[in-house]
This record gives C-alpha cells, sequence and structure tokens, in this order.
C-alpha cells in the first residue's frame, strides 16, 4: 500500500498525522472506559467467589477455575444447566433460522427474477422489514396476551373447536419454543431477504444471460452460478444470525417471565447469565459471560476474516477506480 | 411452427402458475407480518368486557379511555418512561453518529502510525456482543455512582463500532479526498471542514444511522434493565417487561394492548414516514465492492 503512494501524499501526511490521533480518540477513550475495563472486569470476576447469601456478602474470594467447574458440574438431577441452555438457545434459534433463511432465498429469487416481475416489492419490502424495528420485549409481550389463556386467539381456535379450554399455551415446550421461534423468525425474514437480495443484485448479470443461452434451467442457474456467487454474503448472513442468536433474551425473557417456562426449556444462556447478575452472583455470572465470550469470538473471528477479506477487495477496486488522490 | 407457439404457450402459462404461487406466498407472509400488529391495535380499542368476550376484527369506540387509563396508570408511568426513552435514544444517535463520523474519517483520511492496527481492532471487536461485558459493565458503573442515570446509557455510543464500519465504507465511495485538499488550501482547519464540509456530503449515511441506532437504543432492554430499577428513570422496555411479571388476570386488557401500541409506536411512525430510506440503509450496510 504504501509503495503506491506519491512523495506528496507522504509529505502531507505526516504534517497532518496529529488530527488522525485526535480524531479517533473519543471513540477509543469511551471504548476503553465503558467496554474494555468491563471486559476485564467480568473475566477476572469469573475466578473470585462473590455472591450474596441473604444480606451477608460473601467474598470476593479468589477461587481460581471454581466457578467453572461448578458451572459444567450436574445438577441434583444430572443435567448439566449450561448445556441444557445452551441447546434451548440452539433449538429455538434453529427453529426460527430455518424457516427463515429458506423464505428469505425464495423472497430474494422471487424478487430479482426478471421473468417473474413482480409487482409491488417496496410495499412487500416495507411490510415485511418492519417487525425487525418492533421492539422486541413488546412484540414478545403482544404474544403473551394474545395467546395467554384468556386471549384472543385462544378464544378464536376454541370457537373453531380447534382446542378446549383447558389448553394453555404456556404449558408445552414445544408451543413456548414455537412462539419464540416464530417471533425470532418474523423479525429477521425481512432483513435477511433485503441483504441477499442485494446479493444477488450484485452478481453480473451476464453470467445469468449466458448460462440460461447455454441452456441451463432456472434450478441449475440457482445451484451453479447464484449460489456459489453469493456464499460469501449468505455465509456471513448466517453467521451473523448465529451471532444473534446466542444473545437471545428479551423475547423468551419477557415471554416467560423470565422463567423459561414450562421446566426451563425455554431459557436461554443470556438469561442465564441475567438471572445470576440479577441476584449479584458476580462469580458464576463471570463464569457464564466468558463462556458466551468464546462462542462469540470464534464466530465473530470467522466474520471478520470475510469481511476483512472482502474490504481489501472493494479497497483495491476503489483504488483502481479512482486512482490515488492526495 | 405450431409446436414453437404451444411450446411459448405452455410457458406462458408456466409462468402464470409460478406468478399465482409466488404472489400467494407473498400475500400470505404480509398477513403474517401484520396480523398480530393488527390485533393489537384493534384490541387497544376495546375495553376489558369487551376484550372477555375474545376474537374480533373490529374496532370499538374505546380507544380514547384506554389511552387515558394507560397514560395515568398509578404503577407503569409510561409518559416518563417514553419521555426517559427518548432522550436516551436521541442522544445516542447523534452522539453514535457523529463520533463514528469522526472516527472514521480519522482512520479515512489521516495517515498516522498504528492506523492499521486501529481498524483490525474496530473490525475484531465489531461483533462482541454488549451481554459478554455487561456484568463489569454494572459493576464500574455501580462505583461511579451512575446507577439510575441517564450517561451510562448515553456516552458508550460514541463507540460503536458497526457504525464506523459503515461510514468508513461510506467515506470511501462518497468522499472526494481533494475537497479536503481545496479546503485546506482555503485555510479552513480540519475541525471545520470536517463539520461543514464532510458532514453535508455524509448526511444520507448520518440520517440512515440515527435512525438505526435512535431505533436500537429505544428497544434495548438488557442492559438498561440492570441499571435502572428507580420508577422515574425507566425506560419503556422496561415497563413493558414489568407488566409481564404483574398479575396480569387482574389488569385491564384495553390498557395493556394500549401499553403495547405506546411502546412501540414512535418507531412505526418513524418507519411509515422513512422506510425507503432504511430499507436502503439495510441494503447499503450488507453489500460492500
Amino acid at each position: 500500500m504504501k509503495k503506491t503512494e506519491t512523495g506528496t501524499r507522504k509529505i502531507k501526511s505526516v504534517s497532518y498525522a496529529k488530527w488522525g490521533y485526535i480524531f479517533i480518540t473519543p471513540f477509543f477513550l469511551t471504548y476503553f472506559v465503558f467496554t474494555l475495563i468491563p471486559q476485564f472486569l467480568t473475566i477476572y470476576n469469573s475466578f473470585f467467589e462473590t455472591y450474596r447469601d441473604g444480606l451477608t456478602q460473601i467474598g470476593p474470594n479468589f477461587v481460581g477455575l471454581e466457578n467453572y467447574a461448578t458451572l459444567f458440574a450436574p445438577d441434583p438431577s444430572g443435567t448439566v444447566l449450561i448445556f441444557k441452555y445452551a441447546l434451548n438457545t440452539l433449538v429455538m434459534w434453529f427453529a426460527g433460522a430455518l424457516p427463515q433463511f429458506v423464505i428469505a432465498m425464495l423472497l430474494a429469487l422471487f424478487f430479482t427474477s426478471y421473468r417473474l416481475n413482480i409487482k409491488g416489492q417496496s410495499f412487500f419490502k416495507t411490510v415485511i422489514y418492519m417487525p425487525n424495528l418492533i421492539m422486541a420485549a413488546a412484540f414478545s409481550m403482544l404474544f403473551f396476551t394474545l395467546f395467554s389463556r384468556v386471549g384472543p386467539i385462544q378464544g378464536l381456535l376454541e370457537s373453531w373447536g380447534v382446542l378446549d379450554h383447558s389448553f394453555d399455551f404456556f404449558a408445552f415446550r414445544i408451543t413456548v419454543r414455537g412462539m419464540v421461534a416464530l417471533m425470532n423468525f418474523l423479525m429477521w425474514f425481512g432483513n435477511t431477504t433485503i441483504v441477499l437480495m442485494a446479493g444477488i443484485m450484485g452478481i453480473d448479470q451476464a453470467l445469468f444471460e449466458s448460462a440460461t443461452i447455454d441452456g441451463a434451467n432456472s434450478v441449475q442457474v440457482f445451484f451453479q452460478v447464484t449460489m456459489p456467487l453469493l456464499m460469501p454474503i449468505f455465509v456471513y448472513c448466517l453467521i451473523t444470525a448465529m451471532i444473534g442468536g446466542i444473545q437471545m433474551f428479551d423475547v423468551p425473557q419477557v415471554l416467560t417471565k423470565g422463567d423459561g417456562i414450562p421446566n426451563g426449556t425455554t431459557r436461554t444462556l443470556v438469561m442465564y447469565l441475567n438471572g445470576y447478575l440479577r441476584t449479584k452472583n458476580y462469580g458464576m455470572a463471570g463464569a457464564i459471560s466468558v463462556i458466551i465470550f468464546i462462542i462469540t469470538g470464534v464466530l465473530g473471528a470467522i466474520v471478520y476474516r470475510m469481511l476483512s477479506a472482502q474490504y481489501k477487495d472493494s479497497g483495491r477496486k476503489h483504488r483502481e477506480r479512482r486512482g490515488n488522490v492526495l | 411452427m405450431s409446436k414453437n407457439i404451444s411450446e411459448n404457450t405452455m410457458g406462458k402459462i408456466k409462468l402464470t402458475i409460478l406468478r399465482v404461487i409466488v404472489y400467494a406466498i407473498l400475500i400470505f407472509l404480509t398477513f403474517l407480518c401484520l396480523f398480530f400488529f393488527y390485533l393489537m391495535i384493534i384490541n387497544a380499542t376495546r375495553s376489558n368486557a369487551q376484550l372477555a368476550t375474545g376474537f374480533s376484527l373490529l374496532p370499538k369506540e374505546n380507544f380514547f379511555v384506554n389511552l387515558k387509563n394507560a397514560w395515568n396508570d398509578a404503577s407503569i408511568n409510561i409518559p416518563r418512561g417514553m419521555l426517559n426513552s427518548l432522550i436516551i435514544a436521541l442522544s445516542a444517535a447523534i452522539l453514535t453518529t457523529y463520533f463514528s463520523a469522526l472516527t472514521a474519517y480519522g482512520v479515512h483520511v489521516y495517515d498516522f502510525k498504528g492506523k492499521r492496527f486501529v481498524f483490525t481492532f474496530i473490525m475484531a471487536v465489531m461483533m462482541i456482543p454488549a451481554q459478554v461485558s455487561a456484568l463489569g459493565f454494572v459493576q464500574l458503573m455501580t462505583k461511579m455512582n451512575l446507577l439510575n442515570s441517564y450517561i451510562p446509557l448515553i456516552i458508550p455510543s460514541i463507540a460503536a463500532p458497526v457504525v464506523f464500519f459503515y461510514m468508513k465504507q461510506y467515506m470511501e465511495s462518497v468522499l472526494p479526498l481533494d475537497i479536503i485538499g481545496a479546503a485546506r488550501v482555503d485555510g479552513s482547519s480540519e475541525f471545520r471542514t470536517f463539520n461543514t464540509i464532510v458532514l453535508p456530503i455524509m448526511k444520507p449515511a448520518l440520517a440512515v444511522q440515527m435512525i438505526f441506532s435512535f431505533v436500537s437504543s429505544w428497544n434495548n432492554y438488557f442492559v438498561p434493565a440492570l441499571l435502572l430499577d428507580k420508577a422515574e428513570m425507566k425506560t419503556v422496555p422496561i415497563m413493558i417487561a414489568q407488566l409481564r411479571s404483574a398479575d396480569y388476570s387482574k389488569f385491564d386488557m384495553g390498557k395493556v394492548y394500549m401499553f403495547i401500541l405506546l411502546a412501540i409506536l414512535p418507531v412505526l411512525i418513524v418507519y411509515i414516514f422513512l422506510s425507503k430510506s432504511i430499507i436502503k440503509g439495510v441494503t447499503a450496510g450488507s453489500v460492500k465492492g
């Protein structure tokens, strides 16, 4: 990069370098105080025993990895809670993400197809993206009231004779998980559709044309041309969706009053963390935070690699397009 | 020849069938997206007694009664909550867009030692969610005596890696560096150049990010719920969650639907007016190069 720069730029940049530092200082100062220090404090706490027993404050006492040992130890019934909650999170995420990606892919293909020439696209896009902006806590509260035993959905299904009055949507694992998955699906499929659409429209149109001229049908075009070229954006969407999934909190928390009913089967990892934060058991909360940090870190690293690869690409294109100014 | 024609008509019929299926899917999804919100609005116009009779698709006349009841509720001070949320979300939106643009400008325009590291660092931390440092954040805010304060919910938005990344990308595609050179020749100071020349060029990006930041701050529940427990400091999502913990069987349900409606109304209004640019923003944020 340095080599391509002209001499004049170097002279100029040297004299203005201090402004670069000045302009980025607020960001880094804020990041340091409000994110970096808390991050280290969180990790630090995970090695200490700190909790409240009634009114007495226990600790902080250094206990090494004991919090982690507790975290992965089976409870009296033989379940390791963190695995159970991780599995809950995964199941609910997957149940929402599968239709999210299938539908989004289909819609993206419909909307970009010249042959189909779908009318009213901007209306449909506006509608399907809308749930993404709705407050998750409020959306979840709405589902609770609509699906509660005295709610209108129950009433409607009873009047149709589908359900009898003793039925309770909140008594079954499958219905509560289903509601969470449905909300997550509704909140995210529009977003994914728009991103995938942008990806498809970024593909060189000539490739589709030549494939069609060569006699490929639309299924072949999708698997041989569209999908391979869309792969980076698709994987990016998928991994960011996973990172979002690990953070799943607002919807199941409000829907189940934080209890993860029935029997903790809809409790997510972050709900577990939230429980310890509320009871001020900072040792255990720290250990859970570190586990979540590691999982997101691995997924984030993949996103980072993809973004920086793409970034170098676009940077190169950009320089080629504009030449070297300044 | 006739074979060609029949093939042609076959193709047309196929296409028509396909179109019908596609529109059916789209209409079904539209229904699914709007149905629950439609029920919410309808139910916000019904009285508790009317709600007890079950499902209805038609509005009743109780809208303003419910609004009055919700607005004046003794335990959930929704006007105060909306004011708190509004102050926090607006301030956060302004800070996040201004400082993200400033930071992106610093990295984009100037050459300095460690610039590569700065960029790499911001990209690397971009995907780390707030939850994993929430514990330390709450501890630190407690020590700094900032519980039940707006500050911990506003100031951190100065450092928003995702918004930085968006701004940086935007600058690369629209910001001609020779303008900055020209401004220098004219004797403009670096800050003045940024504020009076660069920011106006960045207007579309600033607007989009301001909307997104406002919305995510307005909807934010996890961290505020850990920091705010005084009734007069609570934000809207905390109050909504509180509704769920209350014994809902004793509640006036018409009021509950009204609370939910009030909670999402500001964002809904923003969306109705700005949906075009919001969707453009999603598109632009996703594809690069």
